[in-house]
C-alpha cells in the first residue's frame, strides 16, 4: 500500500512537472502558444534545414493602380477573395502618393512583416506573433481586442471587426486557420498575413498572383530567390540594382516589404493619370 | 469652550451622518442611481452589437472610453498622494480632508480600471491578460501598476479608519442598523487603542505613507507609456510621463474641492473644513496650473519648432483647426481663469475655488481627450484625416461611469465617517483649541 502511494505520488509528480513545464515553455514561446492554430504556422522544414524568410518586393514603375485596365486595384480585390476579408477591410491597400511638385504615383502596402514589429511589441497577451519564418501573425482566438497593436502600427496595416464581421456563406464553414484568417470573429484585429500557407505548398500570395502586371514579386531572403510568377531573379541583387526602399524606413521597424520607386512608367502610365476604382465586396451589405 | 467639549462635538457632527440621511440627500442617489441604469443599458446595447455601436473605426481606433480611463486615474492622484505627501510632511491642516481624498483615489481608480474593459472588443477574454500577459506591454504594466495602486490604496485608506470605525464600534451602537453594526464591529479588527495597537498601526501607516507616493508617480507613467511606447507623431514624446503625472495630480486637487465643498454643505461640517483647507488646496492647484502651463509649452513647442509632417498636421488641428475651441477652452477655462481666481485675493475664497476646480476638472478631461483622439487623426498614410465623434452609446456610458463615482462616494460617505476624527482630535490637542484656524485667520483671505 505505501509503495503504491509512494509510486502515485511520483506519478503525479512527474505528470504536474511535464504538464507545468510545457505550459511553461508555450506561454514562453508565442508560436507554440498552446492552441492547435498556431503548429499551422510552424516553420516548414526546407532540404538545406535552413527557415524561410519570407518577403516582398513591389516595383512601382509597373503598378498603375490598375487604371490603366480600368478595374480597381486587383491585389486588393485577389486577397479579398481569397482570403474572405470582411467588408470594408484592404489588407493589402492601393495608395496614391503625392509627389510634392505635381503628380503622383501608386503604393500597393500590405502588411510590412517588420522584424521589429511595434504590434508585436506592445500586445499584451501575444495574440500576434512573429513566426520564425519572420511573418506576423495574429491569433483571433487569442486577441483580447484592446487595439493596442492598431495604435502602434505606423502604417495603418491593421483592421479590427467593430461589429459582426460580413462574409461569405462558405467562410463561415471553414475550419479555423490562423494563417488564412478564417472566418473573421467579432471583436479582434486582422490584417494581410503574407500567405505563408500558400508559399508552403509552392504558391505565391494571393495579391502576387492576382496582379495582372506582374508588379508583386515574392521570394525567401535565405534563399536569395524572389518571383513575379514567370521570372525568378537574385533577392539581393534585384534590390541593390534598383534602388529598392523601404517605406518609413527611418523608423527602425525593418519592413519585410521593399518598393523600387516609380510611378507605374513601364505599364505606360504618365505620373498625371488618376482615377483608383474603388475595391469591390462580391458579397453581403456596405456597413 | 474646553478640549473635551469640542472633541464631543467633533465626534457628533462627523458621526450624525452616518445615522441619519435626509430626503434630497436619497433623491440625488436615486437620480444618480438612475444615469448609472442608462449607461450600463447603453454598455448591453454594446455589448450585444459589439463596438460599432461607437464611432471608433480603423483609423481612430481609440476614443471616449480611453480619454475616460486616463481621466479618472488621473483623478485618483488627489487622494493618495497627496494626503500622503501631506501627512510625511506632517502638515497639520490636512487632517481634515485625508479622508476624502484617500475616497476619492479608490473610487476613481475603481471606476478608471472599468474603461480598457469597456473598451476591449473581447471582454470575454480578459482571462488572457493573466494567462496569456507578457511583461513587454505597456498594457501588462498598466494592469500591474493600477492593481498594486488600488491594493496600497485600499490599505492606506483602512489603517486610519481602523480608529475612527472603533468610535462608530462604540458609539453609534444603539442609532444604527443592525446590518452597520456588525460592519463596525467586524471592520474595526478589535480596535482597543492600546499603546501596542497604536505603535503597530502608525508604523503601518508612516510605511504606507512612503510607499504610496512612488506608486502613484509610477501609475500615471505607465498610463502614458501606452501611448508614449508607440510611434505616432504627438505619442512619440518623452516628456508624456511627468506630463501625465502632474496633469493627475493636478485634475486629482481639483476633484477634492469640489468632493469637500459638497460633503461640507451636505453634512455641515463647516467648523472643521474650513476656507484653510480649501485656500491651502487652491495654492497647490495655482502650483500646478504653472507645471500645466510650462508642460503645454514643451508639448507644442519642441515639435512646433522642427516642424515634422505628423507635428505640424496636428498642431494645426489642435491650435488653428477643429479641435482649437477645444484646445483654446482647455487653457483658457483650465489654466488662466482658474490661475486667475487663485491669484486674485477677492477671488481667493470657497466659492471661487469651486467654480475654478470644476473648470479645472472639465478642462482636464477636455485634455486628455485631446491626448487620445487627435493623435489618432493624423494621417499616417496617404488617406483623408479621419474624424471622430462620439455616439450616444459612449455618451450614455462616460455619463454612467461620473455618475457611479458620486454615487459610490456618497454611499461610502454614509458608512464611513469622512473627517479623519482620531487626527484630528491629534490636531486639536497638539495645539491649543483658542488657536484653532477660523475663517477669518488666514492673511490675505476674505470671506
Amino acid at each position: 500500500m505505501g509503495s503504491g502511494l509512494k509510486l502515485s505520488r511520483r506519478d503525479l509528480l512527474k505528470w504536474l512537472g511535464a504538464t507545468g513545464g510545457a505550459a511553461l515553455i508555450a506561454s514562453r514561446l508565442p508560436w507554440l502558444g498552446g492552441t492547435e492554430a498556431r503548429a499551422a504556422a510552424d516553420p516548414e522544414p526546407t532540404k538545406s534545414h535552413r527557415l524561410r524568410r519570407w518577403a516582398m518586393v513591389i516595383n512601382l514603375r509597373r503598378c498603375d493602380g490598375c487604371i490603366g485596365l480600368n478595374l480597381p486595384p486587383q491585389c486588393t480585390q485577389a486577397c479579398i477573395l481569397g482570403h474572405y476579408v470582411p467588408h470594408g477591410m484592404q489588407w493589402i491597400q492601393v495608395f496614391e502618393y503625392k509627389f510634392e511638385m505635381g503628380g503622383s504615383y501608386f503604393m500597393p502596402t500590405p502588411c510590412m512583416q517588420c522584424e521589429n514589429a511595434p504590434c508585436n511589441n506592445v500586445c499584451p497577451v501575444g495574440a500576434t506573433f512573429t513566426t520564425p519564418e519572420g511573418v506576423v501573425l495574429i491569433d483571433q482566438k487569442r486577441c483580447i481586442g484592446c487595439r493596442i497593436c492598431m495604435a502602434a502600427c505606423p502604417y495603418n496595416r491593421r483592421f479590427f471587426n467593430w461589429g459582426d464581421p460580413d462574409l461569405p456563406p462558405e467562410a463561415l464553414f471553414a475550419e479555423y486557420d490562423i494563417e488564412r484568417q478564417v472566418p473573421a470573429i467579432r471583436g479582434t484585429v486582422m490584417k494581410c498575413g503574407f500567405c505563408a500557407h500558400m508559399a508552403r505548398q509552392g504558391m505565391v500570395p494571393f495579391c502576387v498572383a492576382g496582379c495582372p502586371r506582374r508588379a508583386i514579386w515574392y521570394g525567401d531572403l535565405e534563399e536569395d530567390i524572389a518571383t513575379d510568377t514567370k521570372e525568378v531573379v537574385q533577392f539581393s541583387r534585384f534590390l541593390a540594382e534598383n534602388q529598392a526602399f523601404r517605406l518609413k524606413e527611418e523608423l527602425g521597424t525593418k519592413p519585410r516589404v521593399f518598393y523600387l520607386p516609380g510611378y507605374g512608367q513601364d505599364v505606360g502610365r504618365t505620373p498625371y493619370q488618376t482615377g483608383l476604382r474603388p475595391v469591390t465586396w462580391p458579397w453581403g451589405s456596405s456597413q | 469652550m474646553s478640549a473635551t467639549q469640542a472633541q464631543e462635538r467633533l465626534e457628533k457632527t462627523v458621526l450624525a451622518p452616518l445615522t441619519r440621511t435626509g430626503p434630497l440627500y436619497k433623491l440625488v442617489m436615486l437620480a444618480l442611481l438612475g444615469v448609472v441604469g442608462w449607461g450600463l443599458y447603453a454598455y448591453s446595447v454594446q455589448l450585444r452589437r459589439g463596438l460599432v455601436v461607437t464611432d471608433m473605426r480603423d483609423y481612430v481606433s481609440w476614443g471616449l472610453y480611453i480619454s475616460n480611463f486616463v481621466f479618472f486615474i488621473g483623478i485618483s492622484h488627489a487622494g493618495t498622494l497627496i494626503s500622503a505627501i501631506l501627512r510625511v510632511t506632517q502638515a497639520g491642516w490636512r487632517t481634515p480632508i485625508t479622508r476624502m481624498a484617500e475616497f476619492i483615489t479608490v473610487v476613481a481608480l475603481s471606476v478608471g480600471a472599468l474603461f480598457p474593459l469597456i473598451d476591449m472588443g473581447r471582454p470575454d477574454r480578459v482571462y488572457n491578460m493573466i494567462i496569456h500577459g507578457r511583461f513587454q506591454s505597456p498594457l501588462v504594466w498598466d494592469v500591474l501598476a493600477i492593481s498594486t495602486y488600488l491594493t496600497g490604496s485600499i490599505i492606506y485608506l483602512l489603517l486610519p479608519l481602523v480608529e475612527d470605525l472603533a468610535l462608530c464600534r462604540d458609539k453609534l451602537s444603539n442609532q444604527v442598523s443592525p446590518f452597520k453594526r456588525i460592519f463596525y464591529r467586524v471592520a474595526s479588527l478589535g480596535w482597543r487603542g492600546t499603546p501596542k495597537q497604536r505603535r503597530y498601526l502608525l508604523t503601518g501607516m508612516t510605511i504606507m505613507a512612503i510607499l504610496i507616493i512612488p506608486i502613484a508617480v509610477s501609475v500615471h507613467t505607465v498610463v502614458s507609456f501606452i501611448f508614449a511606447m508607440t510611434l505616432r507623431a504627438g505619442w512619440n514624446s518623452t516628456v508624456y510621463g511627468a506630463y501625465f503625472v502632474a496633469g493627475a495630480i493636478f485634475s486629482g486637487i481639483a476633484t477634492i474641492i469640489i468632493v469637500m465643498a459638497i460633503l461640507r454643505k451636505a453634512f455641515h461640517l463647516e467648523e472643521y473644513l474650513t476656507q484653510k483647507q480649501f485656500v491651502y488646496l487652491g495654492y497647490m492647484l495655482g502650483a500646478f496650473v504653472l507645471i500645466m502651463a510650462y508642460f503645454n509649452l514643451l508639448e507644442y513647442l519642441v515639435p512646433g519648432y522642427k516642424m515634422a509632417e505628423g507635428e505640424l498636421f496636428l498642431l494645426r488641428m489642435i491650435l488653428t483647426g477643429d479641435l482649437a475651441p477645444l484646445y483654446w477652452g482647455y487653457i483658457l477655462g483650465g489654466l488662466v481663469v482658474p490661475g486667475l481666481i487663485i491669484l486674485l485675493p477677492w477671488t481667493r475664497n470657497i466659492t471661487g475655488l469651486v467654480v475654478a476646480s470644476i473648470l479645472v476638472d472639465i478642462a482636464m478631461w477636455v485634455e486628455r481627450f485631446l491626448v487620445v483622439v487627435p493623435k489618432l487623426r493624423v494621417p499616417q498614410m496617404p488617406y483623408p484625416a479621419a474624424t471622430y465623434t462620439p455616439t450616444w452609446v459612449e455618451w450614455s456610458i462616460t455619463a454612467g461611469s461620473v455618475a457611479g463615482f458620486a454615487l459610490i462616494i456618497a454611499t461610502f460617505a454614509k458608512l464611513f465617517p469622512v473627517i479623519s476624527v482620531w487626527e484630528v482630535k491629534e490636531h486639536m490637542e497638539a495645539k491649543p483649541v483658542e488657536e484653532a484656524p477660523s475663517p477669518t485667520e488666514l492673511a490675505g483671505a476674505r470671506e
